[in-house]
């Protein structure tokens, strides 16, 4: 079956961000799709379930997203580079998989196109509400990557760069999409084959016996044994030592999630991505993330042709939080506005990092759409006094 | 070998019979992978030294499915409890069945929630007492292998935890089967089950259970239901051969459009 077809397009396209984020996915080596149709994720198991055959990789539609990532977690072990996508109702489901994603170390992509909200919500228009759950969704305490793409080209881009954090740091890498990136058809240039980066997981040096299986490297991250190559793992979700089982008591609970705490916060430099705009001496900031970026952008045009010294922060790494860019830019700004399409979820992040040093003002959007550069121009004057 | 399992739980002898009907099949143990959910017999994945995943609480056969499908070499089988697979995770197992997922399901059955104590499962029979049925269960428990037949199981069969030949000919038969295969293991719950039914000793409940089944291989497997004043039903039921998930996944693939080889969009 399949290898025939070309896994890397290289060329120019016009497709929508969420056949980009597809593209994406099969550039990295996603050989694995479970999948579930729902809107307006669906293109993306439509595009995985034509070219994975054609690549020699599997696409499952499984019976709900609960299935679809934990075949995802199973394909995962067997040695596939794997990947779901869903919208709000079905990442809430998911929930339980990503924390079990996230204490196994199991490296894979869950991809949100997040919709309107809360529940059923919106399924066509966008939303951007699912932020915090993102990071908090799955019980216990526990730190995640998510990316913010703002462009069908991020979708490929940061696709693929999902799948080298995560199989970088062994875990499941959130790519917080909306509506509006996966429904826009615009350019993407997907480049040749040699000239993608692409990381893979790190195998054991030794043959099986020599050291337990959860025992990290040098970066906290243990190296991943697949099943089938002799070393008879043992995964649980239960608590547990370096040899992979069960120690249910507090001295291991500190040990083992405070491991996979640290795993996140102590290389967050290699995991943090954000850029900044016109931030010299800017002394009102704008931090924007995913759709929000394009409008952000053009007020902070707008408001720097009226003479107002106002600059961008585009997240591209959502989780973790860029504490301490807020930190720095605080102690030399005014304010900070963070638009988004819901009440407020980032802008509470930059508001803690801010530490009362900068003012921070949401410019919030219930969903359905995205803020108007005029809209986000308007909100910005208002914050500052000057309707 | 120290284990959790209560004395007279039949966990310990399927976990046997299942290690023997391994060893039978002659595939190496680095190719045989299980896959377990939560309860007691989800802690089998923690004894058995072989390539072993503790899932989440009824997601076994979806997690099962991707690694299979992920390394088709590996003889994936998942060794599970009836309120893991077949409650909370009864729709994972209708379709792993529906697909012919080639994986072995072995479904310990001690007719309650054992591990938190015992509560009442949908394999709880009629009548019966548990912490949360304590006025006696008002609803009436699945017939696992009419459920397995009905959903597109190649093998089906049943048998007691005691009767460790025939559960391993059973096992040995399942793994080397290729499709979902589907092993029923009825078991004691002495600790639970038992002592709020007023079932006695593990060993009177042995000799109970024992008493009241009767082997009726290839019968309908509707007539495997299990009920009060009727003998419970034992035996294989279903050996059937029907083209797997892959097998239709490659036919497909290599008869089906491909996608337009080199650039351009959709």
């Amino acid at each position: 079956m399949g290898g025939q077809a070309e896994a890397v397009l290289t060329g120019e396209h016009f497709i929508n961000g969420d056949e980009a984020c597809a593209e994406g996915a099969l550039a990295a080596g996603c050989r694995f799709f479970g999948g579930y149709p729902i809107t307006p994720a669906t293109e993306v198991a439509e595009r995985m379930a034509r070219r994975l055959p054609a690549v020699g990789g599997i696409y499952i539609q499984m019976e709900d997203e609960i299935a679809s990532l934990t075949a995802v977690l199973g394909a995962a072990w067997g040695g596939a580079k794997a990947m779901t996508a869903t919208s709000g109702p079905g990442f809430s489901l998911m929930m339980e998989s990503i924390g079990l994603g996230v204490i196994t170390e199991t490296p894979c992509v869950v991809v949100n196109i997040q919709r309107g909200g809360p529940s059923t919500g919106l399924p066509t228009l966008c939303g951007q509400g699912d932020m915090m759950q993102a990071r908090w969704g799955s019980h216990g305490h526990y730190e995640i990557i998510a990316l913010s793409p703002s462009s069908p080209q991020e979708m490929f881009d940061l696709t693929i760069r999902a799948f080298n954090l995560a199989e970088t740091f062994r875990l499941p890498v959130l790519v917080m999409a909306d509506e509006v990136v996966g429904h826009t058809v615009e350019r993407v240039r997907i480049p040749p084959a040699r000239e993608i980066k692409i990381v893979n997981r790190k195998k054991p040096p030794g043959p099986p016996g020599r050291r337990p299986p959860f025992r990290p490297g040098r970066n906290l991250v243990p190296a991943l044994a697949d099943a089938g190559e002799g070393f008879c793992l043992h995964v649980t979700g239960l608590t547990h030592d370096e040899r992979g089982y069960p120690m249910t008591d507090q001295v291991h609970q500190d040990k083992l999630v405070r491991r996979l705490i640290d795993k996140i916060r102590l290389n967050v430099g290699e995991i943090l991505d954000y850029q900044e705009l016109y931030l010299d001496r800017a002394k009102i900031v704008l931090v924007a993330y995913g759709s929000t970026v394009r409008p952000a952008l053009r007020a902070v045009r707008l408001l720097r042709e009226e003479g107002l010294p106002v600059g961008l922060l585009k997240l591209t790494t959502v989780w973790p939080f860029a504490e301490e860019k807020i930190r720095d830019l605080a102690g030399k700004v005014e304010a900070f506005f963070v638009p988004e399409v819901n009440f407020g979820q980032i802008a509470l992040e930059v508001e803690r990092c801010a530490g009362g040093r900068a003012r921070t003002l949401a410019i919030p959007h219930a969903g359905g759409g995205i803020h108007s550069p005029a809209r986000i121009v308007e909100a910005v004057k208002a914050g500052l006094g000057r309707g | 070998m120290p284990h959790i399992w209560c004395p007279g739980c039949g966990i310990g002898s399927a976990v046997s019979a299942c290690i023997t009907a391994i060893q039978r099949t002659g595939i190496p143990p680095r190719r045989m992978a299980v896959v377990s959910g939560i309860g007691c017999t989800g802690r089998v994945a923690g004894y058995l030294n072989l390539d072993s995943f503790h899932t989440t609480h009824g997601r076994a056969i979806p997690f099962a499915t991707g690694l299979k499908l992920a390394k088709p070499e590996l003889n994936v089988f998942v060794f599970s409890g009836e309120g893991d697979l077949f409650s909370i995770g009864g729709n994972h197992f209708i379709h792993a069945a529906r697909r012919n997922i080639d994986l072995t399901v072995i479904c310990v059955n001690n007719m309650n929630y054992g591990m938190t104590g015992g509560q009442v499962s949908a394999n709880t029979p009629l009548g019966a007492r548990t912490t949360t049925s304590p006025y006696g269960n008002t609803e009436i428990p699945l017939n696992l292998p009419s459920l397995a037949a009905a959903c597109g199981a190649v093998y089906v069969a049943r048998w007691l935890s005691v009767d460790v030949r025939r559960l391993a000919r059973a096992f040995e038969e399942a793994l080397l089967k290729p499709g979902l295969s589907f092993v029923e293991v009825i078991s004691p719950c002495p600790t639970a089950f038992g002592r709020r039914n007023r079932l006695g000793t593990a060993r009177e409940m042995i000799r109970l259970y024992n008493s009241q089944s009767v082997i009726r291989n290839n019968v309908h497997p509707d007539e495997t239901v299990i009920q009060e004043g009727q003998k419970l039903v034992l035996g294989k039921f279903v050996d059937l051969e029907r083209p797997t998930f892959q097998d239709r996944l490659a036919a497909a693939a290599s008869t089906g459009p491909a996608w337009p080889a080199g650039k351009g969009s959709s």
